[in-house]
């Protein structure tokens, strides 16, 4: 079980939150110029690193916000949570899994 | 506004009054009751807008919570935090409308929004030396006095409900807000652990 710090309520317990897949991906804004390939992997393809990984995660029975979390998908340790149209911060890992 | 006359509070189903008259609160661990028709306006705005923040002390005499988690507490309102733009603002029965026609001439020009949304609560107020032993059996939080203090405030999931708690005083009581859907499973939830711990209930 994760101990999810909320940017807005503090640390709380995983059941409180729900998931939302992977963060910063950007809406392509020429849509109707892009071909099936490229609208394709904006709509499907999606990291899954062995490693930090840049995630949103939902508030859901607290104040129902989404942010940014960075991840380590291997030992789950939490990084940094961030709000939403934060940049990703560069995370230094120390073993470079 | 519902015709005063047919409305019913969420748990009027239960005989909580007379279930009240025939149970006594001496030596009771824990003690349970309804607190029905309570106005909750849900209010939302920018907080670190001035305009904003001081429309709200306008209409209520009270200044929004700076903390998150916390409740500000007047003679006739509270304001509940509910998120970083987002609050509660409580009080008595029938004071809705006029506080929303305040709130929305002072929000005049501002991207901010008031609104009524008092019928989608129900509130179980819990109190007694042994409320914290209920609430953590369904509770993820610390409920310690030294982490959740009086005029806190938390939303939660209080076994299966979502709700909002709050510390209204050190006896320990509990406020918990749940929607009212919800609210009829939570009291027999409630109830049921309770029995562990010499329940009572008031009217």
């Amino acid at each position: 079980m994760l101990l999810i710090p909320c940017p807005y309520c503090g640390k709380r317990d995983e059941h409180e939150f729900t998931y939302a897949r992977e963060g910063h991906i950007a809406r392509p804004t020429n849509g109707e110029q892009l071909t099936d390939a490229e609208w394709a992997q904006y709509l499907f393809m999606r990291k899954n690193p062995k490693g930090v990984h840049y995630e949103r995660w939902m508030h859901a029975k607290g104040c129902r916000r989404y942010f940014n979390v960075a991840r380590d998908t291997v030992t789950h340790e939490i990084y940094a949570v961030y709000e939403m149209g934060q940049p990703a911060p560069v995370i230094e890992r120390e073993n470079g899994r | 506004m519902v015709e005063t006359y047919q409305r019913r509070s969420a748990l009027a189903h239960l005989g909580l009054v007379a279930r009240a008259a025939s149970s006594s609160t001496a030596g009771a661990g824990v003690i349970m009751s309804e607190v029905p028709h309570r106005t909750i306006v849900n209010v939302r705005g920018t907080a670190s807008d001035v305009a904003f923040s001081s429309a709200v002390q306008t209409a209520t005499g009270l200044a929004l919570p700076s903390a998150a988690n916390t409740v500000s507490n007047g003679g006739v309102w509270q304001i509940v935090w509910l998120g970083p733009n987002e609050w509660w603002i409580t009080g008595p029965d029938g004071e809705a409308e006029s506080l929303i026609e305040a709130l929305r001439a002072n929000f005049a020009g501002q991207h901010a929004i008031a609104c009524d949304v008092s019928e989608s609560r129900a509130i179980i107020a819990l109190k007694g030396a042994k409320a914290r032993d209920v609430l953590m059996r369904g509770v993820s939080l610390d409920l310690h006095p030294r982490a959740f203090r009086v005029g806190q405030c938390a939303q939660t999931g209080l076994s299966r409900a979502n709700v909002l708690l709050h510390l209204v005083d050190d006896t320990p009581t509990f406020e918990i807000y749940v929607l009212k859907s919800f609210s009829d499973y939570l009291w027999q939830w409630l109830e049921k652990v309770a029995a562990d711990f010499n329940l009572a209930v008031e009217a």
